[in-house]
């Protein structure tokens, strides 16, 4: 926000919701506008005209009267409905995510926020992103409530420990703009946050390109699956494994012992595997131990995109080889995905 | 109910007894039954939790002068902003009209000797006092930094600040409030003098029942969600925390099923008041008298059915986002109904501008903003933007400095005389009015833009681009602290010098206004019945205004 007024009354407009906030926001401005002329007219108005002339005057009784009533409930109502409408639509939109929105992984602690791109870079308290692309955050906490608020792009969600929270927002201009920490987290919340930068594709792609990433999540998330945690010792091998088979699981209805379904997404993976006995699946026993603080959230994040990964066709329409690609959950012809996907060292850099 | 000759006489034969020197022992104070005397302890003890609460936010804008945090540390900041948040809310707002001015009125109004409980009521005044000791304990030991919401599992787990203290003193002090809102409801079923039917009774009584059903339904609620923070801070009970199994959310909800009633709760009584000023300064029947007191039961019951929208970026599902957007809106209408009618109740009026009437006409203005802004805030997609920004903090102030606050300080001028006696400054009564009104605008419209800047709250340190209107904003808090610390002086003043006042200084129908000033013990000489309808200013009301214009004219050339 390079505000350069003395008194700056609006921070810039950076996203595609930005310019329907506003409008919102002028409508409403209008429409308060609109509604407390008249009545502070009226009472200016009647202070002078009636103002006492004699003590203890008696002027003549007015009870009431029920046309006005109605019309003075019905109209505000009506208004009323126009703003829960106009809201609403924004509303819907800031929170359903599209198919097709590039996958970026946050994760707050106190009092930084860390961000895991798919392609393994990681950054800081900063957030970089391309122009005119949909993106998507997968959020969650190591600790206490957070909240991602970018006031340019006029949305922001609370991260919740626990749990995913997501918001998206497509970037419409270059630049770099304020991050906040929105949701008091104790003593430096006011420190918490950042800055955005929004980048020319190709400036994004240099900017991948130039930094040192680790390992994507896929991969970290194979490593632990297979190696660090032993997750492949019974939920891969075949037909006789004994924990539920996960290739192909991912956005799936899954029916669980006691006859219930549950949609297979982020949240279950995530559920299933901090507290596995809560959900079983149809025919397995519940045999898993729970990894519930053995695992620090972005470990989690790179298991649950891990499998994912094994999920081709699902919501990670990635090319070549689910286990190795790098899984830009979408476009992943881009030049990003390609130039930058290949061998990394082993060691995560900046943690 | 007395002729006005019998009054004058009466008058004349002072001192006569009544409820400030029927005994002067502690003793004749701590344990009085008295509903009059309650209330005077009460208006002490809410004024000096006032005037910590006051002194909190001093530092708060004094700290906002400059975009780092160098007056206070950020640690120091956020217990100062979460101490002026619990003093205020629970200890100042809540109690402040309905435990002061609803405790002294309300049986004088419905003509009645007391409250139908006065031990419950001397009780609810020791829980309080209880409540406000353990909250005291815990600041003084080194305070709490929750904020206000005690959000988990930063209150559960994380915050190594005396939690459990203030907690405790919220609990118990929450049983005050019950207490108060059931005497009430006794009181106003069971107590009305002969005549005094229900759309008899002054609006006044109306909103504290209202106001009275929300703190008996509302507030066991806030109760059971400390005790459970309590179990998961103390006991490691997995309730909220969901490292142990709880969940953070769930505190949300029971946290505003309590806590937005416990706006009406703040509220509703001060829309009492501004309907009593309202009518009796333009000495005019209010107009839609039905429809005010239905949309203060309307605002009671649809108060409870939106708690949600303090929670739209919670992670809460957007469904219940949108339900709850849509309540809102719909909770909107009363209130817009009584704005409506209160500006139809000046026409063809016969107003003056005292000071309570001063207050009254500052209150629509500035409640008139605070609700529109509600609309902002309503709207589920601008929310998103404007959630947990200076927007909510300057709207909420907007509702509780300017439509609650406002309206008590109108009922404290309009009352005076009554409770004391005593005639204040009326210069100095409207000096203060309009600093009052001036400053508290300099303060929080700035912090309107602030918020849609996308200033998050609870910030001790904030970019250098947005120092300007924190400038304004601080300048402004200035202005109000003096506009509030005058009255004061100048009541303060009236109490040993101020001119005596008479029964009836306005000449207005009121019950309360038709015994002496101040009231005697049993507040009526005799039991009063009630013959006219509410805010009946002619012939019908019985009393004397051509004796009290030939008074006016005598006093005039004297």
């Amino acid at each position: 926000m390079q505000n350069t007024s003395w008194i700056p009354l609006f921070p810039e407009q950076a996203s595609t919701f930005a310019w329907q906030v506003d409008a919102l926001y002028f409508y409403l401005i209008f429409v308060s506008v609109a509604f407390s002329i008249p009545i502070i007219a009226a009472i200016f108005f009647f202070s002078m005209k009636y103002r006492a002339k004699e003590k203890y005057a008696t002027p003549d009784e007015i009870h009431g009267s029920m046309v006005l009533e109605t019309v003075w409930s019905i109209i505000p109502f009506v208004i009323s409905m126009t703003i829960f409408l106009g809201g609403a639509i924004i509303y819907f939109q800031q929170y359903t995510p599209p198919d097709d929105a590039m996958e970026i992984y946050v994760v707050g602690k106190q009092w930084m926020w860390k961000v895991q791109h798919e392609t393994g870079q990681r950054e800081i308290n900063e957030l970089h992103v391309p122009v005119g692309r949909k993106i998507k955050l997968t959020m969650t906490t190591e600790d206490v409530l957070h909240d991602f608020s970018i006031p340019a792009f006029r949305t922001k969600a609370d991260v919740v420990p626990g749990r995913y929270t997501y918001m998206w927002f497509e970037a419409t201009k270059p630049g770099k703009y304020h991050l906040y920490c929105a949701e008091y987290c104790g003593l430096n919340h006011s420190g918490m946050g950042g800055w955005v930068y929004v980048m020319e594709q190709r400036d994004f792609d240099n900017w991948l390109s130039g930094n040192v990433s680790g390992q994507t999540p896929v991969e970290a998330g194979k490593d632990l699956f297979q190696n660090k945690l032993g997750c492949a010792s019974c939920h891969a091998g075949g037909a006789g494994q004994r924990g539920a088979k996960l290739e192909g699981i991912f956005n799936t209805d899954v029916k669980l012992v006691g006859g219930q379904t549950v949609k297979a997404d982020d949240q279950y993976l995530r559920n299933s595997i901090l507290n596995p006995a809560s959900q079983v699946v149809e025919g397995y026993q519940p045999i898993m131990p729970t990894f519930k603080g053995q695992v620090t959230e972005e470990q989690l994040n790179s298991l649950v995109a891990y499998i994912k990964s094994l999920s081709p066709g699902a919501a990670a329409p990635a090319a070549g080889a689910p286990t190795t690609a790098p899984a830009m959950s979408a476009n992943t012809n881009s030049a990003a995905a390609n130039k930058t996907a290949p061998t990394k060292p082993a060691a995560n850099s900046n943690k | 109910m007395q002729t006005q000759d019998a009054m004058n006489a009466e008058m004349a034969a002072k001192p006569a007894m009544n409820y400030l020197n029927n005994g002067s022992s502690l003793k004749s104070w701590l344990l009085t039954k008295d509903h009059k005397r309650i209330a005077l302890m009460y208006l002490i003890s809410v004024s000096v939790f006032f005037f910590m609460g006051g002194l909190y936010a001093a530092a708060i804008r004094l700290e906002l002068l400059t975009p780092s945090s160098d007056l206070l540390e950020s640690g120091t900041y956020n217990k100062v902003f979460t101490q002026h948040g619990i003093l205020m809310i629970f200890f100042f707002l809540i109690p402040s009209i309905p435990a002061i001015l609803g405790n002294f009125l309300l049986p004088l109004m419905i003509g009645a000797k007391d409250l139908a409980l006065p031990r419950i009521n001397l009780l609810s005044l020791y829980i309080y006092w209880v409540g406000g000791a353990f909250t005291l304990f815990g600041l003084m030991q080194g305070g709490v930094d929750t904020g206000w919401t005690f959000y988990t599992p930063y209150s559960t787990t994380f915050s190594n600040s005396y939690v459990m203290a203030v907690g405790l003193g919220i609990f118990i002090n929450g049983f005050s409030s019950i207490l108060t809102g059931l005497n009430f409801i006794v009181t106003i079923h069971t107590m009305r003098a002969p005549g005094m039917t229900w759309f008899r009774l002054p609006l006044f009584v109306w909103a504290h029942y209202a106001t009275s059903l929300v703190m008996i339904l509302g507030t066991p609620v806030v109760a059971i969600t400390i005790l459970m923070l309590a179990l998961e801070r103390v006991g490691r009970v997995g309730i909220f925390d969901p490292s142990i199994g709880g969940d953070p959310i769930l505190f949300q909800h029971l946290f505003w099923f309590y806590s937005h009633p416990a706006v009406y709760i703040m509220i509703l009584p001060g829309m009492g008041v501004i309907s009593e000023l309202i009518s009796n300064f333009s000495r005019k029947k209010i107009f839609g008298y039905e429809f005010i007191a239905f949309s203060s039961i309307a605002i009671a019951v649809f108060g409870f059915l939106v708690w949600g929208h303090h929670m739209f970026v919670s992670g809460q599902s957007v469904y219940a986002g949108l339900v709850f957007s849509f309540l809102t809106m719909v909770v909107a209408v009363p209130s817009a109904i009584k704005m409506f009618n209160w500006t139809a109740t000046l026409f063809k009026g016969s107003i003056t501008f005292d000071t309570p009437m001063l207050y009254a006409l500052g209150f629509m203005g500035l409640f008139l903003i605070g609700g529109l802004t509600g609309l902002f805030l309503g709207s589920v997609g601008l929310t998103v933007h404007l959630t947990d920004t200076y927007f909510v903090v300057a709207h909420f102030h907007y509702v509780m400095v300017g439509g609650q606050v406002i309206a008590y300080l109108g009922g404290i001028h309009y009352w005076w005389p009554k409770m004391t006696g005593r005639m204040y400054s009326e210069f100095w009564g409207k000096i203060s009015a309009m600093l009052v009104f001036v400053g508290f605008n300099l303060t929080f419209f700035p912090q309107f833009i602030l918020g849609y800047q996308g200033m998050p709250r609870r910030y001790a340190s904030y970019p250098e681009e947005l120092q300007v209107l924190n400038i304004f904003s601080t300048a402004g808090a200035s202005v109000l602290g003096v506009g509030l610390i005058m009255p004061v002086l100048y009541l303060g003043h009236s109490l040993l010098f101020g001119k005596k006042a008479g029964d009836n200084p306005w000449m207005l129908p009121g019950l309360e206004w038709r015994t002496s000033s101040p009231p005697p013990t049993e507040n009526f000489e005799t039991m009063p019945v009630v013959t006219w309808e509410a805010y009946e200013f002619g012939e019908e009301s019985g009393l004397d205004l051509e004796e009290a214009r030939r008074r006016e004219t005598a006093a005039a050339l004297a």
